[in-house]
């Protein structure tokens, strides 16, 4: 226990230095990265609930990352003031409620639309909604067939926002607002709220985190691990394996949903790269370098690798380095290179 | 429309069909011996049409492909000792994991070592004009090496499953692994053979379709799909149910144009995976025991 | 003595293969059945039959006298009725006590909310897992060895503690298959003790043997199948006695 705080009280402690050198030095800008780091990490934890501790492949995982992040982008550049100007009911009753609101485009025009609040429960329960029908057919599979399955749902997705005009085809989506938060905090790209930004992503991943150390630790979380491990044992004791594994899937996707809004509030945009299968390996390797199922591994390694992806340090490599860092993990290590500091709870 | 437009739909569909269904065998050969699904598979493909343009610069077409198909069965059995042989404590995850990592790292040791730009190779007889007329409707004589070789590819390996010695004992690891290697069978030399016979198989296909669709460094993946589709439709580990379903697919997606927007043709194959693994996974001609995938 | 468990006529193939045919017999509440027979007489299939795990294509399965033919296997064991597997099944990725844990799943009802939000409920109801859990651990010698990973245990602990697994659920019926297999002699005395510990504690058990001193020793009944074919039901000694059993086992001389 007492190792656990001083821990976290060292966490604490780099968390406020890092951004305190950044700025002293000037080079605070490198916090766009980090905070971008952090929302990609989250997503890639939801990853890791599924596949390390339930032991179920995803190779979609990005697919549900774009969903949250096009779906909040959608509503909240749609301009609805035709309808409004039409004394459309719904929309009015919608002002009221707050869910849509007047701003400036980047153009400086008044438009009406959905409030990024609004457009993130939106988004999650559209994510949710969309993750259990999914689930539903495709967790019956396993192994071979459920990676191929979520990989074509992952396909599926990208050519959707690569083909729609409403997501904006290749180009994407832009000009998101601000999500503003209680208290002037707010998500945004803005250079003056960055170090905000920071501090509000580190908030949002330690929530996350600790939801998800309470899941696992405990009855839910042994039945995980159980499925994982041996699904006839599990349900011979009476786990209802198919709903658990649907419910983790839905989780999941709800996480990445949460990382998409919120990132793409930050980067004010969204493009179909983000749904790209070469996003979900990337994170499926990043759960497999970091531990599979070792949240803080993931975690750092998480950060540690997208910043440098971010940042450009892989060069023309990137994808390269991935695909090795894949191949190497399983080969020498698939147990992860983080299991050496993993933290295990011991029960008393 | 006449019946020549239609025939041409039919001929370019089984053209694509064929080499689908040649990825598909490809799929089912490394299945069979080994349990794993070589995702891999496409970039095979890639690499016999990537090392051919290469070799074309100082030797003749017929000699750059047989140079460039023999590099390839190379490359496919150093994945075999480096990665397959090495693997300690083979799962079926940790399987589908490395073989994805190597598609990547193929894909991309490709962008480095030629480029992004797409590229073609020369047709084998006549050139980009020349056509032959069948049942009025015009095709390139490439479109008759790809059947052809196709076919032939098919005949062979038919031939050599069921007459010859390692043909029969590649058969037989198939069915069983322990009991194999209780008769004397190598089965670490069997999975050697399969991916040298699958790389092979691909890389000669690659290059036949070579002229017609060109070839880019990341177009592995995309044919791997399709192939793969085709794998599961006919049943995995099943050739002959590849066949029909191979040409069942190429048929579809070639007819699709006539109602579907083209930007749509490429999501057949994938939505037809979808529908097939959550439907009947064994396929149409698998049986549903055989649902349960093979150990490694 | 009611019966709690009928089964009536039960069959089940896999394509052109009679697992088990036409196969019909009651437990009583509160005693040892044994099921015997050769290899490859349907004994496993039976149980995975009655746990839910196959589908049978003909025949009933009657558990306090509701048909439970179509039950999903975790509803069956939500109606008390636990099975062990052949290869033991253990959570490799847990300790002992995590297993125990696991076996006393469904003595909770916290969700995955309630969970996350470490909801009071759940809380409480973690401490009395844990308590249950030790209580087990304590019944069957395991108490020293509750953190230790299950896969660093020797086979014959590993075997008691997949019993110790399965019997904290409570069930009201244990199905056992081959728990003895691949113990020693002194491994399996103390099998038998544990086995007839837990059905003085009003478990009822079926279980699937190979070992006949096991069977003979613990059974008030004892069911024989060969391929897949009810040959003979009745207590031990008769059994010992019944020329068709013989016949299957040593072959016609002997009979």
């Amino acid at each position: 226990m007492v190792k656990k705080i001083i821990f976290l009280i060292f966490i604490f402690i780099i968390v406020i230095a890092l951004q305190k050198i950044l700025t002293k030095y000037g080079i605070e800008f490198y916090l766009t990265q980090i905070i971008m780091s952090i929302y990609y990490t989250i997503c890639i934890l939801g990853l890791c609930l599924l596949m390390g501790y339930a032991g179920q492949i995803s190779l979609g995982q990005a697919g549900f990352f774009a969903i949250g992040g096009y779906t909040s982008a959608v509503l909240t550049t749609l301009n609805l003031m035709p309808y409004f100007q039409q004394n459309n009911k719904f929309i009015l009753f919608l002002i009221k409620l707050n869910a849509a609101a007047f701003r400036e485009d980047m153009f400086g025009e008044k438009i009406l639309t959905i409030t990024p609040f609004a457009a993130f429960c939106f988004a999650i329960i559209f994510s949710a909604i969309i993750a259990f029908l999914i689930g539903i057919p495709v967790l019956k599979l396993k192994g071979h067939y459920l990676a191929m399955a979520t990989l074509g749902v992952g396909i599926i997705i990208y050519r959707i926002v690569l083909g729609t005009q409403i997501f904006g085809c290749a180009d994407g989506i832009y000009d998101l607002p601000e999500f503003k938060l209680f208290a002037n905090l707010a998500i945004s790209g803005s250079s003056k709220l960055r170090v905000q930004n920071y501090y509000i992503a580190i908030v949002i991943l330690s929530i996350i985190l600790i939801l998800l150390y309470n899941l696992i630790n405990s009855r839910i979380g042994r039945a995980l691990r159980a499925i994982h491990t041996s699904e006839d044992a599990a349900e011979a004791l009476g786990i209802n394996t198919a709903r658990y594994k649907l419910y983790v899937f839905v989780i999941s996707a709800i996480i990445a949903a949460i990382a998409g809004c919120l990132l793409t509030h930050f980067n004010g945009g969204i493009s179909p790269a983000e749904a790209s299968i070469m996003k979900s390996v990337k994170y499926v390797a990043i759960v497999a370098v970091g531990g599979m199922a070792n949240f803080y591994g993931v975690m750092f390694m998480g950060i540690i690798l997208q910043f440098l992806s971010l940042r450009g340090y892989f060069g023309s490599f990137d994808d390269l380095i991935f695909g090795a860092i894949l191949v190497a993990m399983m080969l020498f290590s698939s147990e992860g290179l983080f299991n050496i500091f993993k933290l295990r709870k011991k029960y008393e | 429309m006449d019946f020549s437009y239609y025939f041409q739909y039919f001929l370019s569909g089984l053209t694509n069909g064929s080499t689908y269904i040649i990825v598909a065998i490809g799929f089912n050969i490394i299945y069979n011996s080994t349990g794993i699904i070589n995702f891999a598979q496409g970039e095979f493909l890639m690499l016999g049409a990537m090392t051919t343009v290469s070799y074309l610069k100082f030797m003749p077409l017929a000699l750059a492909i047989i140079c460039a198909v023999f590099t390839t069965m190379l490359i496919g059995f150093l994945i075999d000792l480096l990665f397959i042989r090495t693997l300690h404590k083979p799962t079926v995850l940790k399987m589908i994991i490395i073989t994805i990592g190597l598609s990547i790292i193929i894909q991309e040791l490709a962008l480095h070592i030629w480029d992004e730009k797409v590229k073609t190779l020369p047709y084998f007889t006549g050139s980009l004009d020349t056509t032959i007329k069948i049942f009025n409707a015009y095709i390139s004589p490439q479109v008759l090496w790809v059947l052809g070789s196709s076919i032939f590819i098919i005949i062979i390996l038919n031939l050599f499953f069921k007459y010859s010695l390692i043909g029969k004992a590649m058969r037989a690891c198939a069915v069983n692994k322990e009991v194999a290697r209780l008769c004397g069978i190598n089965t670490k030399n069997i999975i050697s053979l399969s991916f040298i016979i699958s790389s092979g198989i691909g890389a000669f296909a690659g290059c036949v379709i070579t002229p017609l669709s060109q070839v880019q460094y990341n177009c592995g993946t995309p044919i791997a799909i399709k192939g793969f589709t085709v794998a599961i439709l006919g049943g995995l580990g099943n050739n002959n149910g590849a066949i029909i379903a191979g040409i069942f697919l190429g048929i579809i997606e070639s007819f699709s144009i006539l109602f579907l927007p083209l930007a749509y043709k490429e999501a057949i194959a994938t939505i037809i995976l979808l529908i097939i693994l959550i439907c009947k996974p064994s396929g149409f001609l698998g049986k549903k025991e055989l649902q349960s995938l093979k150990e490694f | 003595m009611n019966n709690l468990l009928e089964i009536k006529n039960l069959t089940k193939s896999f394509g052109g293969l009679i697992a088990v045919n036409n196969v019909s017999f009651v437990v009583r509440e509160g005693i040892i059945k044994s099921i015997i027979g050769p290899n490859g007489a349907g004994k496993t299939t039976l149980f995975n039959l009655i746990s839910g795990f196959y589908k049978s294509d003909d025949g009933e399965i009657i558990f306090k006298n509701q048909k439970i033919n179509k039950l999903k296997p975790f509803q069956i064991a939500k109606k008390k009725i636990i099975r062990t597997f052949q290869n033991i099944k253990l959570f490799s990725n847990m300790t002992v006590l995590e297993n125990i844990m696991t076996g006393l799943h469904l003595s909770g009802k916290s969700g995955f909310i309630a969970s996350m939000f470490k909801f009071p409920n759940s809380l409480i109801e973690e401490k009395k897992i844990k308590k249950k859990s030790f209580e087990i651990l304590e019944k069957f010698n395991l108490t020293k060895v509750a953190n230790e990973n299950v896969s660093n245990l020797p086979f014959g602990q590993q075997r008691i503690i997949e019993l110790a697994r399965a019997y904290s659920s409570e069930p009201e019926l244990l199905l056992l298959d081959e728990p003895a297999a691949g113990l020693n002699i002194y491994e399996t005395m103390e099998l038998a003790e544990i086995i007839k510990q837990i059905n003085n504690n009003k478990t009822t058990i079926l279980l699937v043997e190979h070992d006949m001193a096991l069977v003979m020793k613990i059974s008030n009944e004892i069911v024989v199948l060969n391929s897949g074919q009810k040959i003979a039901e009745d207590i031990p000694e008769k059994i010992q006695k019944n020329p068709e059993v013989i016949k299957i086992y040593l072959g016609e001389e002997n009979a």
